[in-house]
C-alpha cells in the first residue's frame, strides 16, 4: 500500500537548516493500523504531511499503491489528495459556516460529483458515523466528539485508500477519545488502512503497529496486540 | 471552462461566504455603490443641463452672428467721426455674395409700437422679416403659418404673433387666426401664433410682419436694422464676422480700423463657450465617477485580502480535501466580481431613482434647469463591463495571495 525509502527532509532556519527526517524507511500494508509516535520535534508530523502530500520530501522515494509520488505540482497533489487520501485533524477543521452534510460533501464537490449524488453519498457516510439526525447542524452546534465524527465522515466520503489522522483525539476528553478510537477501529476492521500520529500511549496501543520516531529516524517499529476499546468500557 | 458559472454550488459557495459576513460585505459594497451612483447621477444631470441648453438654443442656428450699424469713431474719406451708419438691403446682398462659407443672410428691421385690439393694448416689438428667418430661428407655431414669399411680394398686412402677445390681446381659448390687430392704427390680419420658446437668445420677437410691409409702413427705404448671418457648419463664424465687417466698412466708407462702427453679437462664439463648459463638466463627471469607482473597487480588493487572510485555514482545509489552486482562485475572483456587480447594479438602480427625483423637482415646465436628465443604456452597460473587468483584476490579487501559501502552512494557521 505504502512504501517509503530513505526519505529526507530539512527546513531552512536562518542561514543553517534543520534536518527533520534523516532517512526514513517504512512500508505499510493494506489493512494495517499504524500509530506514529514520538516527542515533539521528532519529525512525526512532517512524515505524516509528506505522506499526505501536503509537503514534499527533499530526497527519497514515496510510492502509494504502486504510484510513485514525485514532482508534484499543486494541482496534481490536490487531485491525488482528493482521490487517495482522507484527512482527520486534531482540531477537526470543519468549515464553520457549512452544516455537517455540506462539510462531508465537500471532497465530493471537488471531485466534480453532481449535487444530488453528492448529498446522498454524504448522507450515507453521516449515517455511518451516527449523525444523520444532525446533518443540518453547523459545527458550532455540535460537541467535539460529534465534530470529529463529521470530520471522519468527510475523510471517508471520497472512499480514500489511506486515512491519515493527525492526533485525532488530541482535542477530546478521554471518554470521547475512546469513542472516536472505537469508531476508527471499526473502520480498520472493515479494511481501511489507517496511519495515525499520536503521543498518547493508550491511543497508540489501540492500533496494530507502533512506529516510534526520535530525531528524524525510526527508533522502533513493532506490531502490538491491539487493545479493543470495547474491552475498556 | 465557464460551465461552473451555471453550477448551483458555485453560487452557493459565493452566497455562503457572503452571508457569513453580511456587515463586512455590505460595507465593502458601499464603495462601488457610491461610485456608480455618483457616475450615473452626475452624468444624468450633466445631460439634463445640456438638454436644457439645447432647448434654449434649439430653435436657433447657433453658427450665427448679428451685425448692426452704430456711429463711426474715426474720420475717413472726408466724413467726420460720429457718422451714423445705416446698413441697407444691398449690403446684406453683397455680404451674401462675397463672403466665403455663408449659408444665409437675413436682413431684419424692428420697431417698438403700440398694438391695439378692441379694448386691449400693449407695447410690442414689431419685426419686419423675410420667410428665411424661419430657417435660422425656427418658430414653433401653435396656430397658422409663418410669413411667406406671397406676403412679401404683395406687401400684405399680415402678422405672426407670439404667445405672449396673444395672452395680452386675446381672450382665453380664442383662435387668433383671421383676427385683426392694430399696429400704429393700421390693421394687420393675424396668420400665425408661435410658442415663446427660445427664451433670452437674441432680441425678443413679439410680432413679425412681412419685410416689405414694414418698409412701407415705417417708410424705411432700403435701410435695415441689422442682419443675421449664418455660417455653414464647417466654417468659423468668427472669421465670417471679421470678413463681413471689413466688407461692410468698405461699402459704407468707414475706416478699416474703426471698431465701433458696427455692433455685433456672435452667437456662435457664445454657444461655443457654453459647449466648452458642458464638455468640461462631462469630463469632470467621468473623471470623478470613475475615480470613485476605482476607489470603491480597491476597497473591495482590500476587504477581500483581509477575508482571504482570515480564511487561510479554511482554504488550507479545502486544498487538503482536493481543491486545486485554480478552483480556489476562481472562487475568490468570482466573489469579487459578484460583489462589485451587485453593488454596481444597486448603484445603477439608485442612480436612476436620483435622476427621477431630479426630473421631478427640477425638470418640470418650460423654464426647467435640467431637462430630461438621463443616462444612455450604452453608458450603463459600459459601466457594468468596466465593473466586471475591475472586479476580476482586483479579485486576482487576493486570489493569488490565497494560493501562494502552502496548504501545510495554511493548516497550521490558527
Amino acid at each position: 500500500m505504502l512504501e517509503i525509502h530513505q526519505l529526507h527532509k530539512s527546513y531552512p532556519i536562518g542561514d543553517s537548516s534543520l534536518h527533520v527526517l534523516k532517512g526514513i524507511d517504512l512500508t505499510v500494508e493494506s489493512g494495517e493500523m499504524v500509530a506514529i509516535m514520538g516527542s515533539s520535534g521528532s519529525g512525526k508530523s512532517t512524515l505524516l504531511n509528506i505522506i499526505g502530500m501536503l509537503d514534499e520530501a527533499d530526497s527519497g522515494e514515496y510510492i502509494l499503491d504502486g504510484l510513485p509520488i514525485k514532482d508534484l505540482t499543486e494541482k496534481k497533489a490536490a487531485v491525488y489528495r482528493n482521490k487517495f487520501l482522507g484527512f482527520i485533524f486534531q482540531s477537526f477543521n470543519l468549515i464553520n459556516y457549512k452544516n455537517a452534510l455540506e462539510n462531508v460533501a465537500l471532497p465530493l464537490y471537488y471531485q466534480g460529483m453532481k449535487r444530488k449524488e453528492r448529498q446522498e453519498l454524504a448522507m450515507f457516510h453521516l449515517e455511518k458515523v451516527g449523525l444523520a439526525d444532525w446533518a443540518q447542524h453547523l459545527p458550532k452546534e455540535l460537541s467535539g466528539g460529534q465534530n470529529q465524527r463529521v470530520a471522519i465522515a468527510r475523510a471517508l466520503a471520497a472512499n480514500p485508500k489511506l486515512l491519515l489522522a493527525d492526533e485525532p483525539t488530541g482535542a477530546l476528553d478521554t471518554k470521547t477519545s475512546y469513542e472516536i478510537m472505537e469508531f476508527i477501529q471499526q473502520l480498520n476492521d472493515e479494511g481501511k488502512t489507517i496511519l495515525m500520529v499520536t503521543h498518547e500511549e493508550d491511543i497508540a496501543n489501540m492500533c496494530k503497529r507502533i512506529v516510534r520516531l526520535r530525531d528524524g529516524v525510526i527508533m522502533e517499529d513493532k506490531k502490538v496486540q491491539q487493545e479493543r476499546v470495547s474491552a475498556y468500557v | 471552462m465557464f460551465r461552473f458559472l451555471f453550477d448551483r454550488d458555485t453560487w452557493q459557495e459565493v452566497y455562503d461566504s457572503f452571508s457569513k459576513n453580511k456587515l463586512r460585505s455590505v460595507l465593502t459594497m458601499v464603495g462601488v455603490w457610491w461610485g456608480i451612483l455618483l457616475l450615473i447621477g452626475l452624468l444624468g444631470s450633466a445631460r439634463g443641463v445640456e438638454n436644457s441648453f439645447n432647448r434654449l438654443f434649439g430653435s436657433f442656428a447657433t453658427n450665427s452672428v448679428f451685425i448692426w450699424g452704430q456711429n463711426t469713431s474715426k474720420p475717413f474719406k472726408g466724413f467726420q467721426e460720429g457718422k451714423r451708419v445705416r446698413l441697407s438691403l444691398s449690403d446684406a446682398k453683397k455680404v451674401e455674395d462675397n463672403i466665403d462659407g455663408i449659408e444665409f443672410v437675413v436682413p431684419r428691421n424692428r420697431n417698438q409700437a403700440t398694438v391695439v385690439r378692441n379694448f386691449l393694448s400693449g407695447s410690442f416689438a414689431i419685426n419686419g422679416d423675410y420667410p428665411l428667418l424661419d430657417k435660422v430661428q425656427k418658430k414653433k407655431l401653435i396656430y397658422g403659418r409663418f410669413i411667406n414669399q406671397n406676403d412679401i411680394d404683395d406687401n400684405k398686412k399680415v402678422a405672426v404673433i407670439s404667445e405672449e402677445v396673444y395672452k395680452q390681446l386675446f381672450e382665453k381659448d380664442k383662435n387668433p387666426i383671421g383676427e385683426y390687430i392694430e399696429v400704429n392704427q393700421i390693421s394687420f390680419k393675424v396668420i400665425g401664433m408661435f410658442e415663446n420658446g427660445n427664451g433670452n437668445m437674441g432680441p425678443s420677437s413679439d410680432i413679425h410682419i412681412p419685410f416689405t410691409t414694414f418698409q412701407q409702413v415705417y417708410n424705411q427705404g432700403d435701410s435695415i436694422g441689422w442682419m443675421m448671418i449664418t455660417g455653414k457648419p464647417e466654417y468659423s463664424i468668427e472669421q465670417i464676422e471679421t470678413d463681413a465687417k471689413l466688407l461692410l466698412k468698405n461699402l459704407n466708407r468707414i475706416h478699416p480700423e474703426d471698431n465701433r462702427a458696427f455692433g455685433s453679437f456672435n452667437l456662435g462664439k457664445e454657444f461655443a463657450k457654453i459647449k466648452g463648459f458642458l464638455i468640461g463638466m462631462q469630463f469632470l463627471t467621468w473623471f470623478v465617477g470613475i475615480a470613485t469607482l476605482i476607489a470603491g473597487v480597491f476597497a473591495i480588493g482590500n476587504i477581500l485580502l483581509i477575508t482571504v487572510k482570515e480564511r487561510t485555514k479554511e482554504i488550507g482545509v479545502r486544498r487538503a480535501l482536493g481543491a486545486t489552486p485554480f478552483e480556489i482562485k476562481r472562487q475568490i475572483v468570482l466573489e469579487a466580481v459578484f460583489i462589485t456587480l451587485v453593488a454596481g447594479l444597486f448603484g445603477i438602480i439608485t442612480g436612476g431613482w436620483i435622476l427621477i427625483a431630479l426630473d421631478h423637482f427640477f425638470g418640470q415646465g418650460t423654464e426647467a434647469v435640467i431637462v430630461n436628465a438621463s443616462v444612455s443604456i450604452a453608458i450603463v452597460f459600459i459601466a457594468l463591463i468596466i465593473l466586471v473587468i475591475l472586479g476580476t483584476l482586483i479579485g486576482l490579487i487576493p486570489a493569488f495571495k490565497a494560493t501562494s501559501v502552502k496548504p501545510i502552512q495554511a493548516l497550521r494557521e490558527e
